[in-house]
């Protein structure tokens, strides 16, 4: 396994690769405006693996849609904030521009290759295209590069298999493709959404491994949006929990981990069925569902689901408050000495 | 031991893989399962878990008697169930119900709440004998509210989505229900709560569970006993604790190692099992033992010679000539 670096404040503060400030996301549905993203903002640096955690709903593939300023028109818009790219704000960046940025220095790969992929032409082509883009290259040369790329990201007998249309393809293989077409361009950064989810956990493990191989060999920082706080913990460096639009708590991964202060993301924890641990006749859980973004609880959002809920959490809107060295929770209690899970709530 | 509730016996199964437009015919078959023996005692919940085509799918669906069997035979409570029809057909849906995976795509959109939990009782006449109130005592059990008897599966989320999944399986009182991957497509919290709803009926109900599963994580929380298997079989069968303390087979021991333990620390440092390439096509099997093209401890033996699943070095059979325990997930300090 690739050795992977913690949060380190001399090289993080060094300017970030990207910075998310204060962004909201809007959606217009039938029913109403849904603010799927509302005041989210973080940082990321030079090759450091940024996750973002939550469940469906909770506003965090909007962000990687955001970051990439590919909101489905005409229902989504960006309606506040910053998305800094090397100190240049996205947002209000020109299409032209934006066309240039994307693909070339901050790349995205999907949760479904299939579907991000043209079934009617042959891989190595798609790669190529990517070259003959965004750089003025010999075809020849674009060509071998897409082999040379199919090879770094583990595909066995690059050369034949660059002549194969996406269907020859297994799930995981595809999703090497995919990354291969992604980092063709050394981006800065690389946008990962749910990208090992539609894979058997076997592929899962291949596929990861080749994301941290990747970003070791380029440099890349990794945003990596997922549910499932298993993968998160093998691979990011810091981790950014969300909660219905809301960012909820955010600190380097050791710490969330070990000393969660936001009770929605040591719910997640308690909730998580695990291997490594004894277990435990029934599962701790959280209460009821996510709330509707269309009405959302007027405070907290966590509150009416929130095992420690109090009256402040219905009346004021908790902001975020720092509790460590790059760590912050969205609660009122989080500074409060001694907060945290109790031993039911995350079994040990 | 207690006759068991259901013994399946070489059970196979293989798919017609057809081609041609006006003249179909077979070019290939898909062996789905490929004689798969269990016994599931009563009050029990017996998990089948493995990977993307490996057939536990379609031995719930034939378990169910959803699909016929090409071999093999099924036996329930000491009656042969393999090739009954009709109103005896009808008769075992009263003993064996399913819930399914998707909770979007198995209720249907166009009926209430109320109506999809009531129909079991209408097709068996059972709806005249207080329909109304069991309908209502169906959904508190899951912990649905009687009001939302009125209205439709798209105004829940999953997790309730699936609650009334299984408010429909328990309408008949059934002694066996299957469990096709019933938390799959849902939310980590969610999940947490659609477990323990189903472990808290097993014990309201003396329910038994056919389990069936990729996420080996869910399986530890929930089964008593777990069948892994690969390409259409049964690797490796053992008691929960056995399989995660001392799984034999190398497939398991290499799909446990791959689950993702929430904990960085100990996720950074643990040796994995990475499996090279991928799970072969079901159409056409490698020969003796399928594992051995991705298998780290493959020898010659392992392509001529079908390893039998029996018991070798342990106290659970698994089908490898090489079968040996390996450490559990998290290894205790020496």
């Amino acid at each position: 396994m690739t050795d992977v670096t913690y949060f380190d404040p001399e090289r993080d503060s060094a300017r970030p690769v990207i910075a998310v400030e204060d962004l909201v996301a809007e959606f217009r549905t039938e029913a109403g405006i849904v603010r799927a993203v509302d005041g989210v903002s973080f940082d990321i640096a030079q090759k450091e693996v940024f996750a973002v955690v939550g469940e469906s709903g909770c506003g965090k593939s909007t962000v990687a849609l955001s970051v990439l300023g590919l909101l489905p028109q005409p229902a989504g818009r960006i309606a506040g904030g910053k998305v800094l790219f090397r100190g240049e704000d996205l947002v209000s960046a020109s299409p032209a521009r934006l066309r240039q940025v994307r693909g070339d220095r901050i790349a995205m790969i999907f949760q479904d290759p299939l579907s991000a992929l043209n079934p009617t032409i042959r891989v190595g082509e798609q790669i190529a295209e990517v070259f003959r883009a965004h750089r003025e290259i010999e075809p020849k040369v674009a060509w071998e590069q897409a082999v040379e790329l199919l090879s770094i990201v583990g595909i066995p007998r690059a050369l034949a298999r660059a002549k194969d249309y996406p269907h020859q393809f297994s799930g995981g293989m595809r999703q090497r493709v995919m990354i291969a077409m992604a980092i063709a361009l050394r981006p800065a950064l690389l946008i990962a959404d749910e990208p090992t989810t539609a894979l058997d956990v076997t592929i899962q493990a291949q596929i990861l491994e080749v994301l941290l191989d990747v970003r070791e060999r380029f440099d890349m920082a990794i945003l990596l949006i997922t549910h499932d706080l298993g993968v998160v913990a093998g691979t990011a460096d810091r981790v950014m929990v969300m909660y219905a639009g809301k960012k909820v708590e955010e600190a380097p991964a050791l710490d969330l981990y070990r000393t969660p202060k936001h009770p929605y993301t040591w719910g997640l924890l308690g909730s998580t069925t695990r291997v490594d641990r004894p277990r435990t006749g029934s599962l701790p859980q959280i209460p009821g569902s996510p709330p509707s973004l269309l009405v959302p609880p007027p405070a907290c959002r966590f509150a009416p689901r929130c095992p420690r809920v109090q009256p402040i959490c219905r009346t004021d809107y908790p902001e975020l408050r720092k509790v460590d060295v790059g760590q912050v929770a969205a609660c009122h209690f989080a500074q409060d000495p001694g907060w945290g899970p109790a031993p039911e709530e995350v079994p040990a | 031991m207690t006759e068991p509730l259901l013994r399946a016996d070489g059970l196979v199964k293989h798919f017609p893989v057809l081609r041609g437009v006006v003249f179909r015919r077979a070019v290939a078959e898909v062996h789905a399962v490929d004689g798969v023996s269990f016994e599931i005692a009563p009050g029990e919940t017996f998990g089948v878990v493995g990977e993307s085509g490996c057939g536990k799918t379609t031995v719930a669906r034939l378990v169910m008697r959803l699909v016929d069997l090409d071999d093999g035979t099924l036996t329930s409570d000491g009656e042969d169930i393999t090739r009954v029809r009709g109103e005896a057909l009808r008769k075992l849906r009263l003993k064996m119900q399913i819930i399914f995976q998707d909770p979007f795509a198995s209720l249907n959109p166009r009926m209430t709440v109320g109506d999809i939990v009531g129909e079991p009782l209408h097709i068996h006449n059972m709806w005249k004998d207080g329909g109304p109130r069991r309908v209502r005592e169906l959904l508190d059990l899951v912990g649905l509210a009687a009001e939302h008897a009125e209205r439709y599966p798209h105004e829940f989320s999953g997790g309730q989505r699936q609650r009334i999944g299984i408010a429909r399986a328990l309408a008949l009182h059934p002694k066996l229900v299957v469990c096709d991957e019933p938390v799959s497509a849902l939310d980590v919290s969610m999940r947490a709560q659609i477990l323990n709803l189903l472990k808290h009926l097993q014990e309201e109900f003396g329910l038994t569970y056919l389990f069936i599963s990729h996420d080996l994580s869910v399986v530890r929380q929930v089964c008593d006993r777990v069948a892994v298997m690969y390409l259409g079989q049964v690797v490796e069968v053992a008691e929960r604790d056995a399989l995660f303390d001392r799984a034999l087979h190398p497939y398991t021991q290499a799909l446990i190692s791959a689950i993702p333990i929430p904990d960085p620390e100990l996720e950074r440092k643990r040796r994995r099992i990475v499996l090279q390439g991928d799970v072969p096509s079901p159409q056409d099997p490698p020969r003796a033992c399928r594992f051995h093209t991705r298998c780290f401890k493959a020898q010659e033996i392992c392509e001529q010679i079908e390893p039998e699943l029996e018991q070798r070095c342990d106290d659970h059979p698994a089908a490898c000539h090489f079968a040996e325990p390996r450490a559990p997930v998290v290894e205790s300090p020496a």
